[in-house]
């Protein structure tokens, strides 16, 4: 007869040998117990941390730097914290950068064009992406696949090289001037290249896919049948547009908008490339400002403007992603 | 009426695409142009490819981009999936919302600003620690790990929200501990949207030009730095050339992802047969 | 005994599920709830409720969607932790138990088959987190299969599959583990009513064989009566009743109970007299009296509601020979007829006419064939209804 202790025994060894099987399955198994407790705090710190560090720190260097003064130095720029004699720091806030800004008629005209800019290039980014997701939604399964695909393909293209293209075809001796001059309807080239009207072209040109995506995704969860059942009560095709489509797909409206609206403001390589010096957006400013004046506290100044009027644009979006994440 | 609106719709689709292909298609087209000036035709010739390959600077700036986007590509992916899994399946915790402000922020973030306050922090931290001592690949790399990893996320959440939570409860309902279910149930079906996110990464990382341009050092030219720098000029048919040979590159690698799709939606088919009989 | 090489001993018949050990008062429940509430923000999903559910019982949780049934499952299973009150399983309290280290197993009702894994893998998969030897894994796991008839499509993935064999697979994934428990989220859902109906006996046979408890929620009170021991009708998180399938559909305790299980006729009267034996019951609106077994609480002139399931009803052209209680006359409104019965609505006569009375549900077997779609009773016929005292029930709330 067996005690109660002898019992445990032989269980322990049951179990043991059990266990035998598979020893590198048995570590493994030991590994993930150990690690159980703390994993999710370090899946979290990790790029938690990193963004803090590389992303966050940084807009408060750069906010730092905007209320130095500018030093003929390396570098550029005034120490904010300056240690006393007894150890205090004190800080100096100067706020001519930003006085700088407000004073000269060039810092407020270039912060207006590339607001009225961005604002127009996504009108029209909108009033021709609308249609052409409709249609795309509109097309047999296939097709839609393969349209979709190809208004994404561009994206995978270098953004630089397209709009190295459009310098081909609107500059003097370019494609368009060549044709308009061969169908005689004018008889020397016009000025296409670096003016406001290449810059506009530019922008749709890149960021219409932008506006398209976030239509198509929120025509596509649309119930077609709604269209259907508006129909059957009597509203004319127009009417329906308007009563039915409109407002659903607002948030797909909105959503793509403010993709194009948010960078093509801050937008550097285009007027560059495409406007030459004849347009100035204020992220041309800024980088000329940082790359060839090398006024660091005006170039941050410009920035901290920049963000200050993509702010509540950026809130919005923010919004209604996070409501679209829900729904 | 319906088939005035469908002629209305198709004419837009076709303006559309005509739109966005048409400047890529001249831009091939002139690759092949014997003369210098680009737009004017001189008959055909490949000799701005041989003048392309000749160029050992062409070759460094794109051995040093695809350096770039690979390291970028793989951290991102790593670094990008944690944030997805902590947003989705975490539930609340403490700084989930600067945490997910600061995942988004990146997504509209005017290049500008977020290229400009990344050097003024290299600059800053060289000062305070004396690292990174000089700028390049390093800096590069981080900053493109820092607004990849933000679309990474966007895509992992966005995956893992269409995924039923069932899995991973039927998982724990069998005796595996959460960390297990992860390694078992979780990462095994996000494989595709890591891969998708590994992929954008890598082309939003070969695609910067701004960014890099600020924090990059002395003879650390990418690519696109490279390119801007020759076109800033001007056109430059040997641009034109390295363009065709991008977009036959995307071109080629979007018809086998293609054909890969279609050879898959094909199985399911099959399988879907074979379940019903 | 022991079947499939299991080791779980066969049930005989003189211990099988119909022991009704609730009625034991000395029974020890192998699953209490005591108290258990549930929180989600100022949503309430389960209030306060008590339950004891006994070994080898096959219990159903039944209702309608958002009633707290799921809720329930979810926190026996551990995926929810009761805002307040305590689960027991096998006397150990569960509050603090995680999913992964409770004995009970789910089946879901999407079934939650791991999409990347084998029909075998899947399987398999609780046995090799419980670091059970291989040789044993591919014992148990053969066992199993063939057990739900799957031998043949081990090495298929779960899209290869057709819904019933899904269903299987989870079913064989929870119960390899050999839970004290199986958890069963609407599991015959997902299933056309063909194979459903089947595939209720089949869980049935299982569990008669493996002598598991089964909690089963459902929204099917057709598939809740087939399958269960008991049944605990659940709604706004709370249960309303709580018996075996006879006793919720003969004794239903409320009007609610008596409705939301098969269809009822209702008549709302006043006691007249109540003897040790038998009570009667006076209608105004049917200008009737009925007779009905005695029902102790109920004093006279109390108001309450008399309850007859249409099939106790029987229904005849000729009118009765003597006056009695229980009788009521009108006319033939409807029929449905669905084949191996009729439905049949009968307007009674109000205050003399046909005209505006009240419509009573009649269901009737149809033993004989209609002659040139000619019902043996039909359209506008007159009809005396009638039924037997011990058919009907009184209903007070």
């Amino acid at each position: 007869m067996m005690t109660p202790d002898a019992d445990n025994k032989a269980n322990i060894q049951s179990t043991h040998s059990s266990s035998v099987a598979g020893v590198g399955s048995r570590i493994t198994e030991l590994f993930f117990n150990k690690i159980h407790e703390k994993w999710r705090s370090i899946v979290v710190a990790i790029p938690f941390i990193w963004l803090l560090v590389f992303f966050l720190a940084p807009f408060f260097i750069v906010f730092k730097i905007s209320i130095a003064e500018s030093l003929i130095a390396s570098p550029p720029f005034s120490s904010l914290f300056d240690w006393t004699e007894e150890g205090v720091i004190t800080v100096r806030v100067i706020f001519d950068s930003f006085l700088y800004l407000v004073e000269d008629e060039l810092y407020l005209d270039t912060y207006l064009t590339s607001i009225r800019i961005s604002s127009i290039s996504t009108l029209i980014c909108l009033l021709l992406g609308y249609p052409i997701a409709y249609a795309i939604i509109k097309s047999p399964d296939t097709t839609r696949h393969i349209l979709l695909l190809m208004v994404i393909l561009p994206f995978w293209t270098s953004f630089l090289l397209r709009v190295y293209a459009w310098m081909g075809l609107l500059a003097d001796q370019g494609t368009i001037n060549d044709l308009l001059i061969w169908l005689g309807i004018i008889d020397k080239p016009i000025r296409l290249l670096y003016s406001h009207f290449a810059v506009y072209v530019g922008i749709v040109y890149t960021y219409i896919p932008f506006m398209i995506l976030p239509l198509y995704a929120n025509m596509e969860k649309l119930d077609m049948t709604l269209h259907e059942a508006a129909a059957d009560l009597g509203a004319k095709p127009m009417s329906t547009f308007f009563t039915v489509t409109l407002p659903l797909t607002l948030p797909g409206i909105i959503a793509g908008s403010l993709l194009v609206f948010i960078p093509a403001t801050g937008e550097y390589v285009i007027p560059d490339l495409l406007g030459g010096g004849n347009v100035s957006m204020i992220g041309k400013v800024l980088y000329n400002e940082f790359n060839a004046n090398h006024d660091w506290p005006v170039a941050s100044a410009v920035a901290i403007a920049l963000l200050l009027a993509l702010v509540v644009p950026m809130m919005i979006y923010q919004h209604v992603q996070s409501k679209e994440g829900v729904s | 009426m319906k088939k005035q609106r469908s002629t209305f719709l198709f004419s837009v689709l076709c303006f559309g695409m005509a739109f966005l292909y048409i400047p890529m298609v001249m831009l091939v087209i002139y690759s092949f142009n014997y003369s210098k000036i680009v737009p004017v035709w001189g008959g055909f010739s490949t000799r701005w490819y041989a003048k392309l390959f000749e160029s050992e600077e062409v070759w460094n700036a794109l051995t040093l981009s695809l350096q770039i986007a690979v390291i970028n590509a793989t951290f991102a992916t790593l670094l990008g999936t944690m944030a997805g899994l902590a947003l989705v399946r975490f539930g609340r915790f403490r700084g989930r919302t600067i945490f997910s402000g600061m995942i988004s922020a990146p997504l509209v973030m005017p290049e500008v600003i977020t290229g400009l306050s990344l050097l003024m922090f290299f600059i800053a931290l060289q000062q305070l620690v004396g690292w990174p001592e000089k700028r390049g690949m390093t800096t590069i790399t981080i900053a493109h790990i820092t607004f990849s990893l933000a679309y990474v996320a966007v895509i992992i959440q966005s995956r893992l929200s269409g995924m039923s939570q069932s899995l991973e409860e039927a998982a724990q309902d069998l005796g595996a501990k959460p960390f297990r279910v992860m390694f078992d149930i979780t990462l095994p079906l996000l494989t595709p949207g890591m891969m998708a996110g590994w992929l954008l990464a890598f082309t939003l990382s070969l695609d910067d030009l701004v960014i890099a341009s600020f924090v990059k050092g002395p003879g650390s030219d990418t690519l696109p730095i490279l390119i801007y720098s020759r076109v800033r000029l001007g056109l430059r048919p040997d641009i034109n050339a390295l363009a065709t040979i991008i977009i036959a590159t995307v071109a080629v690698g979007v018809l086998i992802a293609g054909w890969i799709m279609i050879r898959q939606y094909k199985k399911q088919k099959a399988d879907q047969q074979m379940a019903a009989s | 005994m022991t079947i499939f090489g299991f080791g779980w001993e066969i049930m005989t018949n003189e211990t099988n599920y119909q022991d009704r050990q609730w009625l034991d008062p000395d029974a020890e429940p192998f699953i209490q709830l005591r108290g258990v509430t549930k929180q989600f923000g100022s949503f309430t999903a389960v209030k306060g409720v008590d339950l004891d559910i006994y070994k080898g019982e096959l219990f159903s949780l039944l209702g309608g969607s958002g009633c707290g049934k799921t809720t329930l499952l979810r926190m026996l299973a551990g995926f929810e932790t009761p805002t307040s009150g305590t689960i027991y399983i096998d006397g150990m309290a569960m509050n603090d138990v995680p999913p992964y280290e409770r004995p009970v197993n789910m089946m879901f009702q999407s079934y939650a088959l791991f999409p990347h894994m084998t029909v075998e893998s899947n399987v398999a998969y609780g046995l090799k987190r419980d670091g059970v030897k291989k040789s044993e894994i591919a014992e148990r796991v053969d066992a199993m299969l063939s057990m739900v008839e799957l031998s043949d499509f081990a090495k298929r993935k779960p899209h290869q599959l057709s819904g019933g064999q899904r269903q299987r697979v989870a079913l064989a994934r929870a119960l390899v583990k050999r839970p004290k428990v199986l958890l069963l989220d609407e599991p015959l859902v997902a299933l056309d009513k063909r194979l459903r109906e089947q595939t209720q006996f089949e869980l049935m046979n299982i569990q008669d064989k493996l002598g598991v408890t089964f909690i089963v929620v459902t929204h099917d009170q057709e598939e809740a009566m087939t399958l269960s021991t008991r049944i605990a009708v659940m709604d706004q998180g709370q249960f309303m009743q709580i018996g075996t399938p006879t006793e919720i559909y003969e004794y239903p305790e409320t009007k609610l109970i008596a409705n939301f299980i098969g269809s009822v006729n209702m008549f709302e009267g006043r006691v007249v007299s109540n003897d040790d034996d038998h009570m009667l019951v006076d209608s105004v609106e049917t200008a009737c009296r009925f007779e009905l077994g005695a029902v102790a609480k109920a004093e006279k002139g109390a108001k309450l509601w008399v309850a007859v399931r249409p099939e106790k009803i029987s229904m005849s052209t000729t009118a009765p020979q003597s006056v009695g209680t229980n009788q009521i006359k009108g006319t033939v409104h409807d029929i449905g007829y669905l084949g191996n019965m009729s439905i049949y609505r009968i307007q009674l006569d109000q205050n003399g006419s046909s005209e505006g009375g009240s419509l009573v549900e009649v269901t009737v077997p149809n033993q004989v064939r209609p002659k040139d779609g000619k019902h043996a009773i039909d359209w506008d016929d007159e009809v005396y209804l009638s039924w037997h005292p011990e058919s009907s029930v009184a209903l007070f709330r």
